[in-house]
């Protein structure tokens, strides 16, 4: 009944993720090198790492974006990632926010919501989607959550940039989505922003599965959840903000040697 | 008729020769009144006389010989009563014209009854064919023993077989001597003995030419009643072997000729496409008027060969080395003011650009129809490009394809150099891969993305100097070679010199391969097919580039 | 909340139409009524006759606008710059035309009752299989749209399966379109080879020099317009085209939302190239001859032209410019056909460097600009203002 899952992990309960030995290489350059880890149902991780550690391929790798050379990616133990592609994966339960806010700026904020709200994804489900009361409410719900209820019929486009990175959070727990990967979610934010979007962060967790990646320590330390630091493709260390921080190669990485 | 070695014709010819090479580097008096008196002989002799004077008149290696010979076997070669001038007549409406042997003037017109005919019976013929082919075949330049041995291989006269048989004994240039042997074995073949047949077929079998095997296959004709045309089964077998062998050999042949049809094909694709790897894989702008810009460089060699033709035609075999810079240089300097003009706004709109660049492409073919008329313009081949190499197998490389080939290499390597050598190429690939960290360290973008679009440009105009060698100057010249050039930048794989490289090669190659199945069109019909379903197993194309410089 | 700002739930047909669209349809309404009309029922001394040639001409607009209207659904909403239509087009053509060709019966020169003159002429002793069928015009109208749809679904679905995009997809269309340029230029396949089709007589028993008949082919190209719009109307305006726009302008985002960008656009294409089938079944009877010429790949990226000057994304707009296009074609290659080609080619240049909306989106830019805030319709910009503006 386990498709192809090793037994030891069958055994295991509440992973939601589980990644093995994942190699990816662009041209002999190893972007990942045997990475390994497991995310839990419901916990909240945060993935640090200098540039070129490999943060955006790990993403792209669960997301189905890049096949791995080698490796194994679970999802709910039965799912093989790997096999699969970006729309399968989503449809599957796992959402993504790119680093650069990727809201449709020639949609209205709705529209963006609509598009992204947990429903049939075929062409022909489409063309007959209505806009049910259920799904209006639902709709309102996430606006109000994200609060750009006021902007409900703005362009995308015309949004600020944190408003951009909210909507696409807001588009993020529509898709209702069991385990989400946020690319830096304050990235270009101004502190009264980073602050309401940790908080809203902070509500989604636990609801769901989240992995955020993220450069801002300060952020990183306010959403206070274990902290893994990848390097050159691989798991450095993994622990407390305070544990990694005292790490000795995770200052030599950082500082430089 | 039986074969057999007249001893006394090699006596007299070995004799000949040696006088004759003795004699041979002056023609003295003393020659000239022998020469009179053997042609006297061969007028006034009997038999005997006239047959050592025929071998004799063979030895002088005179120009003169072999028409009077030929007349005489003829029965063209006359004595005039009275004065005993010996000539060749031709039939005139007013009589019959004298061409006096001697001197080659014409020596006033007469009638029949005035002249005697030289008289030849059927042995004399065959002896004076003989004689003709053995002087051709014993001629000093090789070329034209080699033409000789064509010729009687083709004529497969027996009479000939002596003559060859000494020539052979004498031969000491290869190519003449298998020729030689071919043309032997060609007549043994008609022999009436099966050994000596069955030595030819072992000989021919050795050669690699659709005439012998023709020749061959003949031998296994069966006719309404089930004979074969060879009698010999032995012989037969070995024929039927033998055809084998040479249907492999040549089959061999055709497919080295199709590929280098295919190498020469590629070439031109490969030129017409390698400015295209600029604009296109380097700077990721849809040029469609790169076509015109090949359009331009021909036009340019008609306008210079026009000049030249005008103010200095003893120096037009070099106008292509003036049109190839000039061309370069228009179409670079039109490739320059495009960008500058157009493309410079839809950077990063790929899909505009070819919009926009398509418009230009109707107006440039129009200005040049308006220009220049729309008829296709005469462009000349300077000497040294015209003939051709001809292979034993009937394949023929054209001196032209093959200094298309050259000069698309030297273009090729010419460019890889500049790319990578030169401070531009070396501007151009920082631009390409990070514009703004290049902008940063001062290098002038704009410049650079100009002159790399007046590079490629250039480079179509070269390519235009080129196809006007082989293909018509038209206005319509670019709209041909567009659709391929692209195809073969996509199929190699954008971004990649050398993929242009491979895919121009593969593709022309592939193209020539399947013509001789298909046909021409139905060949590039597939070929286009064959495309469209390897854009979609690899649609980043041969050698694709890998990572983040594809998100880009 | 009214029922306009949630434009995402079911709608009417008709109060899915926009301002253009209204324009459009009543226009055609009004020349399906008008135009034969004057044709037929005023005497041809009248200064107000529409002469017959000019039925044709206007019906041959009409087609061109259907055919425009079908890139504009697959560029203008989903992105897909296709270089390969007129193929969709010329293969409808070409299913009407062996129709009509079978059509002629024992009327042609050589008197055949079954094979067409030119198979005739090839000494060819029987019709080829792929002829079968096409007596009957049901069967040639279904094939009208099963042909382009088929080669369309085909050609599509590997193509978007293999995520082929944006220029390599225009490049590989050209290919296509070209292929069959070639292949039609052929003899030994039987349609005609250089000549094409011609020499039609009757459709449906009509004949096709009559006033009457060709007055009704431009009432028919007229309604398969209208039609038309009206299909792409509800595709583009139902959550489908939310999806489409999204692909335009994110096709990587949109797959991480879960949608299958393949099959969206597998869809939308396929029923584009059918459309484009349709418009060259009108446009053949009323010019009366379909040659390879129409596979040219210059058609094709002519018709891009049509779009983009009268407005990408809007459909109307293209319609519009699929009209006004032509009408400048017939009119310069007429009075000054050497300047035409300068003309044609500037109008690409001068539309994508001054006119990236199109005339129609530049107009009603305009229009709101003066109408100022407070709009009751929301501002859709016709064009995104880059390509791949999000993701990616």
């Amino acid at each position: 009944m386990n498709v192809g899952l090793p037994e030891a992990i069958a055994a295991e309960q509440g992973i939601v993720l589980y990644v093995d030995g994942v190699t990816v290489s662009f041209d002999g350059f190893k972007a990942l090198n045997n990475l390994s880890y497991t995310v839990r149902t419901g916990e909240m991780y945060a993935v640090i790492g200098p540039n070129g550690a490999g943060k955006t391929t790990m993403m792209d790798v669960v997301t189905g974006k890049t096949r791995p050379d080698s490796g194994q990616v679970y999802f709910k133990q039965v799912h093989d990632l790997t096999r699969l592609d970006e729309a399968a994966i989503a449809n599957l339960g796992i959402g993504r926010k790119f680093q650069k806010p990727t809201v449709f700026e020639n949609h209205t904020v709705m529209e963006n919501l609509e598009l992204a709200l947990k429903s049939k994804r075929g062409p022909f489900a489409s063309l007959f989607f209505r806009l049910t009361p259920e799904r209006a409410d639902r709709i309102d719900e996430v606006l109000t959550t994200i609060g750009l209820t006021g902007q409900r019929q703005a362009m995308a486009g015309t949004l600020s940039h944190g408003q951009k990175q909210w909507l696409e959070i807001g588009m993020l727990l529509i898709q209702e989505p069991e385990l989400l990967f946020l690319d830096e979610p304050v990235a270009g934010m101004t502190d009264a922003e980073t602050e309401q979007t940790s908080e809203l962060l902070r509500q989604i967790a636990g609801k769901h599965s989240v992995v955020v990646v993220e450069h801002d320590m300060a952020f990183v330390r306010a959403l206070d959840v274990k902290v893994t630091v990848l390097h050159e493709g691989s798991v450095l260390a993994e622990g407390s903000l305070d544990h990694v921080q005292n790490d000795e190669k995770v200052i030599e990485v950082y500082l430089g040697r | 008729m039986p074969i057999r070695v007249n001893r006394a014709l090699v006596l007299a010819f070995a004799l000949a020769l040696v006088l004759g090479v003795l004699a041979a580097p002056s023609r003295s008096l003393a020659q000239e009144a022998e020469f009179a008196e053997l042609v006297a002989t061969l007028a006034t002799g009997d038999f005997a006389e006239k047959t050592a004077a025929i071998a004799a008149l063979t030895a002088t290696g005179d120009p003169r010989v072999q028409p009077m010979l030929e007349a005489m076997a003829d029965r063209r070669l006359y004595l005039r009563e009275e004065d005993g001038l010996v000539a060749i007549g031709e039939d005139d409406a007013e009589g019959l014209r004298l061409i006096d042997v001697l001197t080659g003037e014409e020596a006033g017109i007469v009638g029949s009854r005035d002249v005697d005919r030289i008289r030849a019976n059927n042995r004399m013929r065959g002896i004076i064919r003989s004689a003709l082919g053995t002087m051709t075949l014993m001629n000093p330049d090789a070329a034209v023993r080699l033409e000789a041995a064509e010729t009687v291989f083709r004529s497969q006269d027996e009479g000939a077989l002596d003559a060859l048989e000494q020539a052979l004994a004498a031969e000491a240039d290869d190519a003449v001597r298998a020729a030689m042997e071919k043309a032997r074995a060609a007549i043994l073949l008609g022999s009436e003995d099966a050994v000596l047949r069955l030595e030819a077929v072992e000989a021919l079998s050795s050669f690699t030419d659709p005439d012998i095997r023709s020749m061959l296959a003949a031998l296994l004709v069966q006719d309404q009643d089930g004979t074969f045309a060879e009698t010999d089964e032995a012989v037969r077998a070995a024929a039927t072997e033998a055809l084998d062998a040479i249907e492999q050999r040549l089959a061999l042949w055709r497919t080295a000729g199709h590929i280098y049809q295919g190498i020469s094909l590629g070439s031109v694709l490969l030129l017409a496409a390698i400015g295209l790897a600029i604009t296109f894989g380097v700077m990721g702008v849809i040029n469609m008027a790169h076509g015109e810009m090949v359009m331009l460089g021909a036009y340019t060699t008609f306008v210079v060969q026009q000049l030249f033709r005008d103010y200095m035609p003893g120096l037009f075999d070099f106008s292509l080395f003036v049109a190839i810079p000039a061309a370069f240089l228009v179409a670079g300097a039109a490739g320059v003011a495009i960008e500058r003009g157009i493309i410079r706004f839809l950077y990063g709109r790929p899909l505009e650009t070819l919009l926009a660049t398509w418009g230009l492409s109707l107006i440039l073919q129009q200005l040049v129809r308006t220009v220049f008329g729309p008829t296709n313009r005469e462009v000349g081949a300077p000497s040294w490009m015209q003939g051709a190499i001809e292979t034993t197998a009937g394949i023929t490389l054209t001196y032209n394809r093959l200094y298309i080939i050259l000069f698309c290499l030297i273009v090729f390597a010419g460019l890889i150099m500049v790319l990578r050598r030169t401070p531009l190429g070396l501007q151009m690939r920082a631009v390409t891969q990070n514009r703004q960290m290049a902008k940063a360290m001062g290098i002038r973008t704009g410049r650079v993305d100009a002159l790399t679009f007046g590079l490629g440009s250039g480079i179509a105009g070269m390519a235009g100097v080129a196809l006007s060698q082989i293909d018509n100057v038209s206005p319509n010249l670019g709209q041909s070679y567009i659709i391929d050039s692209f195809l073969v930048v996509v199929f190699g794989g954008v971004g990649n010199l050398w993929g242009t490289l491979a895919g121009a090669f593969s593709l022309g190659i592939a193209n020539k391969l399947l013509e001789p199945y298909a046909g021409a069109v139905l060949g590039k019909i597939l070929v286009l097919v064959a495309i469209i379903l390897f854009i979609q197993k690899r649609p980043r194309g041969l050698f694709a580039l890998k990572g983040r410089a594809v998100e880009a | 909340m009214t029922a306009a700002s949630r434009p995402s739930g079911y709608v009417p047909l008709l109060m899915r139409l926009d301002r253009g669209g209204m324009v459009l349809l009543s226009v055609l309404a009004a020349a399906a009524i008008a135009v034969p009309a004057l044709n037929l029922l005023m005497p041809p001394d009248s200064p107000f006759h529409v002469p017959t040639y000019l039925v044709s001409l206007w019906g041959k607009y009409l087609c061109f606008a259907l055919l425009a209207v079908s890139v504009d659904l697959v560029w203008g909403y989903c992105g897909i710059l296709s270089l390969g239509h007129g193929a969709f087009f010329a293969l409808g053509g070409y299913a009407m035309g062996m129709h009509l060709m079978r059509q002629i019966g024992d009327r042609g020169v050589y008197g055949d009752p079954i094979l067409p003159d030119f198979m005739v002429f090839l000494d060819w002793d029987q019709l080829p299989w792929y002829w079968h069928g096409f007596d009957s015009f049901a069967f040639a109208a279904l094939m009208v749209l099963l042909v382009p749809g088929t080669l369309a679904f085909v050609f599509g679905w590997l193509a978007f399966r293999s995520r082929v995009t944006g220029v390599y997809f225009s490049i590989i269309s050209q290919a296509m379109t070209y292929a069959l340029l070639l292949a039609f230029f052929r003899n030994d396949m039987g349609f005609g080879g250089n000549n094409g089709l011609t020499d039609f007589k009757d459709i449906l028993g009509f004949d096709l020099q009559a006033d009457g008949t060709r007055a009704a082919l431009f009432v028919a190209s007229a309604i398969a317009l209208a039609g038309g719009y009206l299909i792409c109307r509800l595709m583009v305006t139902s959550k489908f085209g939310r999806v489409l726009m999204a692909i335009r302008d994110g096709e990587s985002r949109t797959r991480f939302l879960g949608y299958r960008v393949e099959m969206y656009k597998l869809l939308v294409w396929t029923v584009s190239a059918m459309m484009a089938g349709v418009a060259g079944a009108l446009y053949v009877p009323q010019v009366g001859i379909i040659n390879p010429g129409e596979f040219s790949p210059a058609n094709s990226i002519e018709i891009i032209v049509w779009v983009a000057v009268g407005g990408r994304g809007t459909l109307y707009g293209a319609a519009l410019g699929g009209v006004l296009v032509n009408y400048g074609k017939t009119y310069f290659t007429g009075a000054a056909p050497e300047i035409w080609l300068f003309l044609l080619g500037g109008l690409f240049i001068a539309v994508t460097l001054l006119l990236p909306k199109g005339i129609v989106g530049t107009l009603s830019q305009w229009w709101q600009g003066r109408r100022g805030f407070g709009l009751r319709k929301r501002a859709r910009p016709a064009v995104p203002a880059s390509e791949g503006g999000a993701a990616e």
